[in-house]
């Protein structure tokens, strides 16, 4: 009840404060945008791009540990330690992690972002020119995809566990080699646990701000899913952070407009989420 | 170990080479297991100890004890299953038709092929159809049969079963669907579906109801036509229906390893046990 209660009176306030931002014209709004939905709709795009790109990143060695730490433990405390090295990640700070995305991973994707461009041009992603400074959306991506990567690690694990061992059993007697009774008996029934575990992290990939307000200066209004150039499209979170100092009056209804469209988009993510692990569980 | 009746012996040319995956490869295989003072451990732990014991092929032989003598212990190393709990192993040497299964070099994967395994709660994978769960053996190993071939190893795996006319009409129904005696029947059918020749099943009907127990116990014995079957069973009147020789294992105390203490033809271990410790636990049960 209290949780539905916090949640009404975030959206109401949303909704009053910024719902009449969706008609504001130009002056009112922030970067000297025409419309709202000019604004919104780059920046919608931006953070749901980062995000999928964070999740590309962060899905396979979150599956990856968690089967290290559950299936393939050779014993208990290599799990458990696996397990805390992870809580570890979660624990740190999101400044922290912005500060070394700009320091020190921009730096070193510097050539990584040049020689895709040189060698994947044809792909849209790489279409390049590359940024010489390493500060573009694959990297905001990859530090974003470090920061999600315990939340959905610890989903993935925790459904692993479950497994009944006789399941797992019934695998290997049949001749199954780890890897395929991994496949076969450990997998489909994780699958709905699997999909939580995303939406978690996808959930905390949209949201995040202070990383991706770091690592990239955008450019307004720009729909590009180049990821090494350095023109960049920004998220709805670090364009928020970082215009709300210097606005005033009808531009903070717009950036409080533009957090009820970020709103929006998460509510659909989880639900589509929930769609899809719904449909996992067998009838 | 006292053993009275002749036990068929295997052709005794078979190396550690012998242990082809594909059942086509193995004509002519048995499916003798032969135990020689194998040991079971869990961690430093000494479950059971030195049993050596003839299993003969295409016969049911039933190993029967009270709790904790480590019957489903050593049953699991004849497939090598123990080794898959966290510091459980198993020395000494387990042969199938004089192939040690536990010779260097030999990969368990393809020792649990040819030794197929039944256990005692049914588990059908649940997201998995009942046609796919008598297939399981095959997809699992990348093997999706052409859907002919594939429906014709499912209709005579699930006749074998005795299942076939009660889900011929609902193939593509998921496994969990069934009752508890059809999803074990279905547990024998994807077991027997990748062609082993040994199968060992682990107290199968200890969650099953009496008439649901009686039709395993009769596919039991069918299947010993063409398999070498070990059952483990705390039913000792179900040893008696179902077994043509009974292993008694029995252990001294808490703590202590479970040993093998009389082995034999089941009339013969029921009727005249030659150890004073199996006729007491016979009668115990019995009296």
């Amino acid at each position: 009840m209290a949780v539905l209660a916090v949640l009404a009176g975030v959206l109401i306030f949303l909704a009053v404060e910024g719902g009449p931002a969706v008609f504001y014209k130009q002056g009112a709004l922030p970067a000297h945008a025409t419309s709202f939905w000019q604004l919104a709709g780059p920046l919608a795009f931006g953070s749901l791009w980062v995000a999928v790109i964070a999740l590309a990143f962060a899905a396979p060695p979150a599956i990856g540990v968690a089967l290290a730490a559950t299936v393939y433990a050779p014993n208990q405390r290599f799990g458990r330690l696996l397990a805390a090295v992870l809580d570890l990640l979660a624990a740190v700070p999101s400044v922290v992690f912005g500060l070394w995305g700009l320091m020190i991973l921009a730096p070193l994707m510097g050539p990584v972002d040049a020689w895709l461009g040189r060698y994947l041009p044809w792909l849209p992603f790489f279409a390049g020119p590359p940024s010489p400074t390493g500060r573009t959306v694959l990297t905001a991506g990859l530090v974003v995809a470090v920061m999600i990567l315990p939340i959905m690690a610890a989903m993935c694990r925790e459904t692993f566990a479950l497994t009944p061992t006789t399941l797992m059993e019934a695998g290997l007697a049949l001749g199954a080699t780890r890897w395929e009774m991994v496949r076969w008996a450990v997998l489909p029934g994780a699958r709905s646990g699997m999909v939580a575990g995303a939406m978690l992290g996808f959930g905390r990939a949209l949201g995040e701000t202070m990383a991706v307000a770091m690592v990239l200066s955008p450019t307004p209004f720009l729909v590009s899913v180049n990821v090494i150039s350095s023109d960049n499209p920004a998220t709805i979170a670090a364009f928020i952070a970082s215009t709300f100092p210097e606005s005033r009056g009808k531009q903070v209804g717009a950036l409080i407009g533009l957090g009820l469209v970020l709103f929006g988009v998460s509510l659909l993510i989880s639900v589509i989420g929930r769609r899809i692990g719904r449909k996992a569980v067998p009838a | 170990m006292t053993a009275t009746a002749p036990i068929p012996t295997a052709t005794p040319s078979l190396g550690l080479a012998a242990l082809p995956i594909d059942p086509d490869q193995r004509k002519g295989a048995l499916g003798q297991i032969s135990l020689r003072g194998v040991n079971c451990y869990y961690g430093s732990h000494l479950a059971v100890a030195d049993v050596s014991l003839e299993i003969p092929p295409r016969a049911v032989t039933a190993f029967i004890g009270p709790s904790g003598c480590g019957k489903s212990t050593l049953l699991r190393a004849i497939n090598r299953l123990h080794e898959v709990i966290l510091g459980a192993r198993a020395d000494g040497s387990i042969t199938l038709d004089g192939a040690n299964l536990y010779g260097n070099g030999v990969d368990p994967v393809a020792v649990r092929s040819r030794v197929g395994m039944v256990f005692q709660k049914a588990n059908p994978f649940p997201a998995m159809s009942i046609r796919d769960n008598v297939l399981a053996g095959l997809i699992i190993r990348g093997q999706r049969r052409g859907s002919k071939v594939g429906d014709d190893l499912v209709e005579s795996c699930l006749r074998r079963a005795h299942l076939w006319d009660e889900v011929k009409d609902r193939l593509r129904k998921p496994g969990g669907s069934l009752s508890g005696g059809q999803q074990q029947r279905l547990c024998i059918a994807r077991a027997v579906a990748v062609r082993p020749e040994v199968l060992l099943m682990d107290e199968p009907c200890s969650a099953l109801d009496p008439i649901s127990t009686l039709a395993i116990e009769e596919l039991m014995r069918e299947l010993a036509r063409d398999y070498t079957v070990v059952v483990v069973t705390h039913n000792m009147a179900q040893a008696g229906r179902v077994s043509d020789r009974t292993a008694f294992f029995s252990v001294s105390g808490a703590g202590q390893p479970g040993r093998l203490i009389e082995a034999g033809p089941t009339a013969d271990l029921f009727s005249a046990p030659k150890v004073p410790a199996t006729r007491d636990y016979i009668d115990g049960r019995f009296g």
